[in-house]
């Protein structure tokens, strides 16, 4: 079973950091889990990933995603 | 002649404000937005970062900018490549698109060589500028003082050109107004609507007078209000500099002389 369970989540690097995503994994499944407050922005492998793909975008171990926000800047 | 300042017209928007001010460095998001309404500014800069996702009092940014009063355009700062600064113009519009706001179709270009300076790259400016350019954007673009750089940009199709008056928050004014004398020269040759905006640099009040008698069409600045000893007052005294040098500039000043003319008649003194 432990075998199992480790198949169960794959990493990805999240904003830097690494993560355990539970699959399948998509971009919607990781917006539910961590709750960005909005508005904010997601990109997968550095290719911008659009609302109305969020459920279609499968993430894969090893995914570099961002998830952004506007902040103060000049 | 009119008195009455003509909107700025930038791509598709109108503007009464020729005054642009950043959203970084202040104290609070209070004082930001004080400032902001103290400098009656129509148009605020922003920067995308990575979401905190972990925010202790989950404030944010956007709950002190009224979204439907102000255009935001959203900077590429921090950016070292050409790649870089579109994938974060791109996040950019994503985000801005949500809002609804007319910001989406801008994006405040930077491209910047190194760390220390903060001085644009070229060859990465000139790039991203066409990237963005082919996909849609209106294109607002940080350079150096360069004439021949401005041109290029304009050539590239740059929605505007915005040349640095000095270093990012050096607070060194119009170090070389020359230079910025020459691509307004050069950038409103048979186009004289053409916005061109001094941006970076301002220290004080006099900073921005400078650089809109020159003939700049706008300012863009952050440090020179957000970290001044009394933030809000600065940005009082900002909103009326830029009217003051907007309209010496169109009431056209006198020329400089080595020598004194009196101002008062020189015939009919009693004396002799």
């Amino acid at each position: 079973m432990s075998q199992t369970d480790i198949r169960n989540t794959i990493e990805i690097q999240l904003n830097g950091e690494p993560f355990a995503a539970d699959v399948p994994a998509t971009v919607a499944s990781l917006v539910a889990t961590r709750r960005p407050r909005p508005p904010f922005a997601v990109e997968v492998n550095k290719q911008l990933v659009r609302r109305p793909q969020y459920e279609t975008v499968t993430l894969n171990e090893g995914d570099v995603v961002e998830i952004v926000t506007l902040v103060g800047g000049g | 002649m009119s008195t009455d300042p003509k909107p700025l017209r930038i791509g598709t928007q109108e503007f009464r404000s020729r005054l642009f001010v950043g959203t970084g460095k202040y104290e609070t998001y209070e004082s930001m937005r004080e400032c902001l309404e103290a400098s009656r500014c129509e148009v605020v800069t922003v920067a995308v970062r990575r979401e905190r996702l972990i925010d202790a009092q989950d404030r944010n940014l956007l709950d002190f900018i009224d979204t439907k009063r102000y255009t935001i355009l959203p900077n590429t700062a921090g950016c070292f490549t050409a790649e870089d600064a579109v994938r974060v113009a791109r996040l950019g519009r994503d985000i801005l698109e949500q809002l609804e706001n007319p910001g989406a179709q801008w994006v405040k270009l930077e491209v910047l060589h190194d760390k220390k300076t903060l001085l644009p790259d070229p060859v990465g400016t000139i790039e991203a500028t066409r990237t963005l350019i082919n996909d849609g954007f209106q294109v607002l673009v940080y350079t150096s003082d360069d004439p021949a750089m401005a041109c290029r940009l304009k050539e590239a199709g740059a929605t505007s050109v915005m040349p640095a008056g000095s270093p990012i928050g050096s607070g060194q004014g119009v170090l070389n107004p020359n230079n910025i004398r020459i691509i307004l020269e050069m950038l409103k040759e048979g186009d004289p609507d053409y916005p061109v905006i001094v941006d970076a640099g301002v220290g004080t009040a006099s900073d921005v007078t400078v650089a809109m008698e020159l003939g700049a069409d706008g300012v863009l600045l952050n440090t020179g209000i957000a970290h001044a000893k009394h933030p809000a007052a600065m940005a009082r005294a900002m909103a009326h500099a830029i009217d003051a040098g907007y309209l010496a500039f169109r009431a056209g000043r006198i020329p400089r002389k080595l020598y004194a003319t009196a101002s008062s008649p020189v015939e009919n003194t009693i004396i002799n």
